[in-house]
């Protein structure tokens, strides 16, 4: 294993490979099915049920 | 069906703590992996060798003092930094520091090639007072030094354990370390078997008494011994890209 | 029975402690062995002390939560933070003072520059920095999960575990016991001790999560997460070393190029995940908390999270650029940096934007001021980040003190705001009183709070690019203008504008340590309400014009 190698691959296939990881975490933020969890979700902080909270 | 809620949480806080664990790993493994295997990552040049043991005690009071918070080691291929400091680094180098001494900061100047450019007089007052010689200096007042024996407990074992961490010290060069700790800088007797062990090692008193080894006559021998290994006129960059 | 074995456990260590007395060479190493000892004495004591004799035989540890939440380790944390906060800066305005006035530390070793400074360093971001996170990550899973903590006697045991470390690192440093890399200087022993408390600390926080009785896992617990395993992972990594024989002393296994990088690959991610990432997962519950609004985007959080973790990682090598490391890493080291401005504002932007319906309370309430201040804070510092990070801007920053204007801008405004508003919240909560002594005070110490950083970090970037600049210059003849102590020379006003900064700062932190102080006391001050004044439409988030004004043209 070179430089030469190693940089070849991460200006390739390394590049496209963590492109799509991102855009799969994107997408999976985003998907349509997430709204109303992520609705749900961000109301957690208002849910323990604590006096003069 | 408690059971099978139990088992779904569980799977996620896991799932969550292995993606996050190896989402974090990637960066490192790309990053530090390759620097231990290619080949070109240190520079092949002559005349790097292990510390003496007195200058691996006077690096370790540079460390046990934070000299790093201040100094670096690590001069940068401009021309000011040329003009002030001398040829650039080498990874070379520092290749035996366990741990690098690079620093950060330059709140007083880089120490990579101080080695040789003032008297041992000049640093023994320096470190005393450094405003003696630099009246705009910064630098806090180290009297205690001058004072202070030297510690030589089990100075093998320190050269034991650098071998242990890949520091190449000879059988001869630990059976030898604490003799030749004194030989450096206190005793009259013959320097040749600790130059031999260790070429271009500076065999004098350092700190101005040449009856007691102080903790002043290692930071000194350290310091004057900091770029003086490479001849760095034999150094060919184009044999060398990285 | 575990009560038993843990004290058994303590014994142990507390054997090992007389060991290190008895054959230590040095007084650091042998004071250590005081501490320890004296540490494992009183953990035994109070491990048995507090047993008592359960109703069908044996011993048990009496329930002092009462079936709620588990707080008195928080109360423990929010006095400990305040603490150490106090010290950190206090250590920081003496070597400030030190940089001044060089004669300050009379050739005294404990006292020079180079041993108190990592005393600084550690106490900010590692004792206050460190508390603050205990504390709120403790409160934040309790209350995201609705589930008490797991293993409530494991969360003492991560609290105090946590402040022995803290004091055997800080003593360790005055005695001249440090390995040198920055921001992880204790020795082996102490990076060990670290490790058992930080294994204690996930096991608490995973616990905690997988007992929870709310379905989804909220973001805020994701930062926290992610905080806690990458830390583990860059300590043990970073630390790896030999000792020599059994004393203070050890050699890392890395070295030179690798261990440089090695060594930043930690450094700049105890800034990403410790100082970042811990802290947003504080800025994800309590800022939505104290606003009383959800936060703006839940996706984004997300997004937020998985970019954030991903690419702070690569960063470490702009630490590192134009040295002996190798070409590739330093290119990829800034890129990773730049991209890094994107996650960033994208939190801050979610932060803000939570407000969004409640601007007014910028006004009315000072601890949305802080938190918002916080945030502006972090939207410049991770701005200043990546632009540092350009190989040709930081041939001229890097050395100099602009670093140390960026990193305290980013310290100071960011961590520190938001984790003073973050002990402003849980002060009266954890005290169990009605409300805090004094929220003019708060608005004094955000007042000071942010004069102290005005003066800090401009006079640290003029300090920082005028050194660059003299550093490189050069005359018509070809020689440099000047010498090293010439620009040295040049800083002292700067330096001691820098000093006043720091001083006014703490000023402000003193300031609330009177004001949680005489919370825990349960005082009221007797003083007009803050949000007396401008009346104003919810519905628009406008102040209502008085009858009789100029209307603005729209």
């Amino acid at each position: 294993m070179d430089y030469q190698t190693l940089r070849t691959f991460a200006d390739s296939w390394g590049l496209v490979f963590m492109g799509a990881v991102f855009l799969i975490a994107i997408g999976w933020a985003l998907r349509p099915g997430a709204r109303t969890s992520n609705d749900d979700a961000r109301m957690i902080p208002f849910r323990d049920d604590e006096a003069g909270q | 069906m408690a059971f099978e809620s139990h088992a779904k949480i569980e799977r996620n806080v896991t799932i969550l703590a292995v993606l996050t664990l190896v989402v974090v790993m990637i960066g490192g493994l790309v990053q530090l992996v390759p620097l231990f295997f290619l080949e070109n990552t240190i520079e092949k040049v002559e005349g790097v060798r292990p510390y003496t043991p007195l200058e691996l005690a006077g690096r370790n009071i540079y460390i046990r003092e934070g000299c790093y918070t201040c100094h670096s080691q690590m001069i940068r291929p401009f021309r000011d930094e040329a003009e002030r400091f001398g040829h650039y680094s080498l990874a070379a180098e520092s290749m035996y520091d366990h741990p690098f001494q690079w620093g950060s900061k330059r709140t007083g100047p880089d120490l990579a090639r101080v080695g040789n450019r003032y008297s041992d007089e000049w640093h023994a007052q320096h470190l005393v007072n450094p405003r003696d010689v630099v009246p705009e200096s910064i630098m806090p007042a180290y009297p205690f030094l001058k004072e202070r024996l030297l510690d030589t407990t089990d100075i093998a074992g320190h050269l034991k354990a650098n071998r242990t961490v890949g520091v190449p010290y000879s059988d001869e060069q630990v059976k030898n370390a604490l003799a030749d700790m004194q030989a450096q800088a206190v005793s009259d007797g013959d320097p040749t078997d600790l130059q031999r062990r260790y070429p271009k090692a500076q065999v004098r008193d350092f700190d101005g008494d040449p009856t007691r080894l102080t903790e002043m006559d290692a930071l000194i021998a350290y310091l004057q011994m900091l770029g003086t290994l490479v001849d760095l006129d034999a150094y060919v960059p184009e044999q060398n890209r990285r | 029975m575990t009560s038993f074995l843990q004290a058994g456990a303590y014994l142990l260590f507390g054997i090992l402690s007389l060991f290190m007395i008895a054959t230590a060479t040095s007084a650091g190493f042998a004071i250590h062995g005081v501490i320890i000892l004296i540490a494992c004495i009183l953990a035994v004591v109070t491990t048995v002390g507090r047993l008592q004799p359960s109703p069908n035989g044996g011993w048990i540890v009496p329930d002092t939560a009462n079936g709620g939440y588990h707080d008195g380790v928080i109360k423990a944390g929010v006095i400990a933070t305040v603490f150490w906060g106090v010290v950190g800066l206090l250590v920081g305005v003496v070597i400030a003072a030190q940089l001044t006035f060089p004669t300050l530390g009379w050739g005294i070793e404990y006292l020079s520059f180079g041993r108190l400074r990592p005393v600084h360093t550690s106490a900010v971001i590692f004792a206050f920095g460190g508390n603050a996170l205990l504390a709120t990550s403790f409160w934040v899973v309790q209350r995201t999960c609705r589930a008490q903590l797991w293993a409530p006697g494991l969360a003492w045991f991560v609290f105090w575990g946590y402040q022995l470390f803290i004091v055997l690192a800080a003593s360790g440093y005055v005695l001249g016991i440090t390995q040198s890399k920055e921001y992880a200087e204790p020795e082996w022993y102490v990076d060990l001790w670290l490790t058992i408390v930080w294994v204690a600390y996930l096991a608490v926080y995973v616990g905690t999560i997988v007992k929870r009785r709310e379905p989804h896992i909220y973001v805020a617990n994701w930062f926290y997460l992610a905080f806690i395993i990458t830390i583990a992972m860059l300590h043990v990594v970073n630390n790896l070393a030999v000792p020599v024989g059994f004393g203070p002393k050890s050699y890392g296994v890395w070295a030179g190029v690798q261990d440089a990088l090695t060594q930043w690959w930690y450094g700049h991610n105890a800034v990403g995940f410790f100082l970042t990432a811990g802290f947003l997962g504080m800025m994800y519950y309590f800022v939505p908390k104290q606003a009383g609004k959800p936060v703006y985007s839940y996706r984004l959080s997300i997004v937020h999270f998985w970019s954030l973790i991903f690419l702070y990682i690569w960063a470490g090598p702009h630490h590192l650029h134009y040295t002996a490391l190798p070409d590739w890493a330093q290119f990829l080291g800034m890129t990773f940096s730049i991209m890094l401005w994107m996650p960033s504002w994208g939190g801050m932007i979610n932060g803000l934007m939570t407000l969004e319906g409640a601007w007014d309370k910028i006004r009315t309430d000072p601890i949305i001021r802080m938190q918002v201040a916080a945030l502006a804070f972090y939207g410049m510092s991770t701005f200043e980040g990546p632009m540092m990070s350009i190989r040709s801007v930081n041939g001229l920053s890097h050395y100099t003190d602009w670093t140390i204007g960026h990193v305290h801008s980013g310290a100071l405004g960011w961590v520190g705001m938001i984790s003073f508003s973050s002990m402003y919240f849980l002060a009266p909560r954890v005290f169990g009183v009605a409300r805090l002594y004094s929220l003019r005070m708060i608005n004094w110490h955000f007042w000071m709070a942010m004069g102290g950083i005005t003066l800090y970090t401009a006079s640290m970037w003029v300090a920082g690019i005028m050194q660059g600049l003299m550093w490189r210059e050069f005359n018509a003849e070809g020689y440099l203008v000047y010498s090293f102590a010439e620009v040295t020379a040049a800083m002292h006003p700067y330096y001691l504008i820098r000093l006043a900064g720091g001083v006014i700062y703490l000023g402000g932190a003193l300031m609330m340590v009177w004001n949680i102080w005489m919370t825990a006391k349960g005082r009221v001050r007797d003083e007009a309400p803050l949000d007396a004044g401008t009346p104003h439409n919810p519905h628009t988030d406008r102040p209502l014009v008085p009858v009789g004004a100029a209307q603005p043209a729209e």
